[in-house]
């Protein structure tokens, strides 16, 4: 839809799982779900968070998949993998820095969040952002989402790999990026 | 009697609970074709009432589409609302009346299950009297449905013993609005929440019982809000909480005096609104002077200076919100708690204006409605009192019948099981109330249930209480018929029929209309469906608290909801009570009442040394005879957990995921531990849609409190023990054990 974009914020997560459940219904993927929530530590804490596909500018599920099968959209939307090109490897499984992308192994081929592409050509919002009732998920405006307290960014740094994405990030005001990694935070000498 | 059939297991291969994970023709097939129309209605599930479009092709609901322009949710859902359709067209759904023999059920002709019920209730009636025959009802009918209950109860069987299910739910709000403010609803509207300074959230969770609520506490977080939670448990919206006041279970009336205590210390209280407006406030002073922050602090488990704290943000913001639910509520002293609340919101002036004023949060999907009509024991339709002279000639007049023909209030809920356990009352006849799951001491339910002599029901699926039946008589789903509700906010929703009822079933509102004719009473029920009735109930509320006259079914279509009172068809509704400080009470004034601290009716001593508190998870609803249906929300939670706190665990050398036999002066259950730091170390949490050995409600206890008759699920004193194996019911199913658990890390970790 043009004009909006995809948020996600962390902070406001209820670990409810409607997300989860409203993306089994889409029309792409029916019956299974491409959300992942987690409770980062049930023991000590309520705090959960849920992932969609971030869409990188440039997919790192895309750089390793040796079938050439995950493809990006004009629009910046990255694909679940070809199927007739998909080898079920993992290869990016296991290198998608978000950990996002799953290899159903009911059909042979690597599945995640297309950010409701039914939905989203089609002037409807995605599924899981629609109904989250926290809106941690959230496709809104820039303008909307400017009027909340966490303000959004869409930079990462893992290690030396920075990576930007499509979907945002809701952060801390005054965060301009998301560091994961102490190596972010270390002088190692001009890079 | 009323004893079971048949062997458990029997009943559940035939009548489930069966978990239905699909689509009617599957997730590929004919689910995947275009909708023959749209559906704009709403949820069943809770007293948000979200809208909701559900997609129907072939007279079945095959799916669902967010309906976004609808203010209160804007397309929001929580994973109830979200698979709430997978309900229709379930296999254990009812398709005949049921006729109880020998070994189990038979399949029976509607004029044969009917003639047989009206049979017994006139033998019953006519052997002890109209009174030994009660009716149970249920806060998740329609507000027509509720109307035709009350009425059925008084004029068709003559008896004064009618009450239903939100006596588990809203009473002790209610009973404390209509004693402060003469009216029983939320003041505000939900989109004054955002608008607020400051929202304090005590006594509710929120995010699982609430969920779409949460955003509205985000926004006003965004707008700079604070929020404050009061809870003996970390519930999700406690993760943003700017003060968090972990109270003693049992002791929120000290709590809210001692911060209502330093407010008047420190002359915070808004002294011209209260005296222009108010009256008690001087009673209500005098009776919170005791309570300074050391002393509240020594109860409550709440430091003195969160206490101050807490008084220092209510009182200081212009606007601020006092959100409660039942956490507070389902206690001996669930009125005072509610009243201890309004005292601080009327003692800071906040009441009546946009962004500030007390709010409860209904939980049933017609929980407002559901009690304004007329199936609440002391009250008929409008929200009028059933003791008023007044009232009873009103309504008296709009039935057709004498005043004095109306028999006079008869014993609420928990009450009426009481009496059938003694033997006063004989029959029941019960729509939309799951007793054994839902009322405290399931033991004690499951005896007088027992010693019935005759035991009708109106369900769609055969609940667990619905097995001890005598009759069953197969109703219709929220979809099936059209109708009114209620939501939270005080706003009247269109329900709309989506489906027909599948099989033989019947629509609710055709089966009691002709049980009526059958007991004789034709011409007192002349009804073709709900709008026959509405028109009827738009009279009978006329000039009530509770005023509908001036709502249309096409009024609620063209506004999204009207809020009432709306008493004249030009009038827009009242979506905020009290503006320019107008309170239902004849003079006019709101009132302080004075609320008093006590020991709970199931006190904690060295036998007994743990509080035990029970709730909600946010992918089941109430009893579960709906949502332990659904797989996708079953898998979210397959069982009850009982949440404790390592400290406690560690004494009694329980770790994570052991069984621990839970045990009250009541019985006792065993349960898998989760092992937390999200709960107070004095105090465990179970929570209770589970039935039989699973059901928390096998714990709880039977005190009431005195005013709303709302049982204590919130307090119980209990001791705990490692087991020595698992419970039966999780070594022979798969009940605890999933896949898509909510607690993955959980178990990956241990």
């Amino acid at each position: 839809m043009f004009g909006y974009e995809f948020y996600v914020d962390p902070s406001r997560c209820i670990g409810c799982q409607s997300c989860i459940n409203a993306c089994a219904e889409c029309e792409t993927h029916r019956g299974h779900s491409m959300i992942h929530v987690d409770f980062i530590d049930r023991p000590s804490s309520l705090a959960s968070v849920p992932f969609v596909c971030m869409h990188c500018d440039d997919p790192t599920c895309a750089q390793v998949c040796p079938a050439d099968a995950i493809k990006k959209n004009e629009d910046g939307v990255v694909q679940s993998s070809l199927k007739p090109r998909c080898i079920a490897c993992s290869n990016c499984v296991l290198a998608c820095p978000f950990g996002i992308p799953k290899v159903i192994t009911e059909f042979e081929q690597m599945m995640k969040c297309d950010m409701c592409y039914d939905r989203t050509s089609a002037g409807k919002r995605p599924m899981c952002a629609t109904v989250c009732p926290s809106q941690a998920l959230a496709y809104v405006t820039p303008e909307k989402i400017g009027r909340r307290r966490e303000q959004p960014s869409n930079t990462f740094y893992f290690g030396r790999q920075k990576v930007t994405t499509k979907v945002f990030m809701m952060l801390p005001p005054e965060h301009q990026a998301l560091n994961v990694d102490v190596v972010d935070y270390m002088w190692e000498g001009e890079s | 009697m009323a004893r079971l059939p048949s062997p458990q297991e029997e009943l559940k291969e035939r009548y489930g609970p069966h978990l239905n994970y699909v689509p009617p023709g599957g997730w590929s097939e004919a689910s995947r074709q275009p909708p023959e129309k749209l559906v704009k209605t709403h949820c069943c599930f809770c007293g948000q009432q979200c809208g909701i479009q559900l997609k129907v092709r072939n007279n079945q609901v095959i799916g669902f589409e967010p309906w976004e322009e609808f203010p209160f949710n804007r397309g929001m859902l929580c994973p109830k609302g979200v698979k709430r359709y997978m309900q229709s067209n379930h296999p254990d759904r009812l398709l005949n009346p049921l006729l109880r023999t020998d070994s189990g059920f038979r399949d029976s002709t509607w004029d044969e299950a009917l003639d047989f019920t009206v049979r017994r209730l006139r033998e019953v009636q006519e052997r002890y009297g109209k009174d030994a025959v009660a009716l149970y009802g249920g806060a998740s009918l329609t507000s027509e449905k509720s109307y035709l209950l009350g009425k059925f109860a008084r004029v068709a069987l003559g008896t004064r013993h009618i009450d239903y299910n939100g006596r588990l739910c809203m009473v002790s709000a209610g009973t404390a609005y209509k004693l402060a403010f003469g009216v029983d609803r939320s003041p505000n509207p939900w989109s004054d929440i955002p608008e607020a300074q400051v929202v304090l959230v005590t006594g509710a969770n929120v995010a699982d019982c609430a969920p779409i609520t949460t955003d509205y506490l985000w926004r006003c977080r965004d707008n700079g809000g604070k929020l404050i939670v009061i809870d003996p448990r970390m519930t999700p919206v406690t993760r943003n909480a700017d003060l968090y006041l972990p109270v003693r279970p049992g002791t929120d009336v000290a709590l809210l005096m001692g911060i209502l205590h330093v407010v008047l210390r420190e002359g915070w209280e808004k002294r011209d609104f209260i005296n222009r407006h108010t009256l008690g406030f001087d009673e209500v002073a005098k009776s919170v002077q005791p309570w300074d922050p050391r002393k509240t602090a020594e109860l409550t488990g709440v430091p003195p200076e969160s206490i101050e704290r807490a008084a220092r943000w209510f009182a200081g913001a212009e606007r601020a919100i006092a959100l409660h639910a039942r956490g507070i509520e389902h206690q001996s002293k669930g009125v005072e708690n509610v009243l201890s609340v309004i005292n601080l919101c009327l003692a800071t002036g906040n009441i009546g204006r946009a962004g500030a004023g007390c709010m409860m949060i209904t939980g049933q999907g017609n929980g407002q409605g559901g009690r304004e009509h007329g199936q609440k024991c002391d009250q008929l339709p409008g929200q009028r009192s059933i003791s008023d002279p007044e009232a009873r000639r009103h309504v008296a007049k709009v039935w057709g019948i004498e005043p004095d023909e109306i028999p006079q209030a008869g014993y609420s809920a928990v009450e009426i099981m009481e009496a059938i356990h003694r033997g006063e009352i004989k029959a029941l006849l019960s729509i939309c109330f799951n007793p054994l799951v839902s009322l405290p001491d399931a033991g004690f339910t499951r005896e007088a249930l027992e010693r019935l002599e005759f035991f009708g029901v109106v369900d769609f699926f055969l609940s667990e209480t619905a097995q001890h039946a005598d009759v069953v008589l197969a109703g219709s789903l929220q979809e099936e018929e059209e109708g009114i509700v209620c939501s939270a906010e005080g706003r009247v929703l269109h329900i709309q029929k989506a489906v027909d009822p599948p099989g033989n079933a019947r629509g609710d509102i055709r089966i009691y209309v002709d049980l009526a004719h059958r007991l004789g009473k034709k011409k007192f029920f002349p009804y073709r469906d709900g709008h026959d009735i509405f028109e009827e109930l738009r009279e009978a509320s006329r000039g009530g608290p509770a005023d509908y006259f001036g709502i249309t079914y096409e009024k609620i279509d063209d506004q999204m909801g009207v809020f009432w009172p709306c008493p004249t068809l030009d009038h827009p509704g009242t979506p905020r009570l009290f503006e320019g400080f107008r309170f239902f009470h004849p003079d006019g004034k709101a009132r302080f009442v004075v609320a008093e601290y006590r020991e709970s009716g199931d006190p904690v001593n060295e036998e007994f040394p743990v509080y035990l508190t029970t709730g909600r998870v946010v992918s089941q609803y109430l009893s579960g005879t709906q949502t332990r249906r659904i797989g996708a929300l079953v898998d979210q939670h397959p069982a009850p957990r009982l949440e404790i706190h390592p400290r406690l665990a560690e004494t009694l050398g329980i770790k994570p995921d052991d069984w621990v036999t839970v045990t009250t002066r009541r019985r006792e259950i065993t349960l898998q531990a989760l092992v937390v730091k999200t709960i107070r170390p004095d105090t465990v949490f179970i929570p209770y849609h589970w039935p039989g050995q699973q059901s928390a409600n096998q714990l709880t206890h039977r005190t009431l409190d005195p005013r709303s008759k709302i049982p204590e699920y919130k307090v119980s004193a209990c001791r705990l023990r490692k087991a020595e194996e698992p419970p039966d019911w999780a070594r022979t199913g798969k009940a605890h054990a999933s896949a898509n658990s909510s607690f993955p890390i959980l178990e990956e970790r241990y």
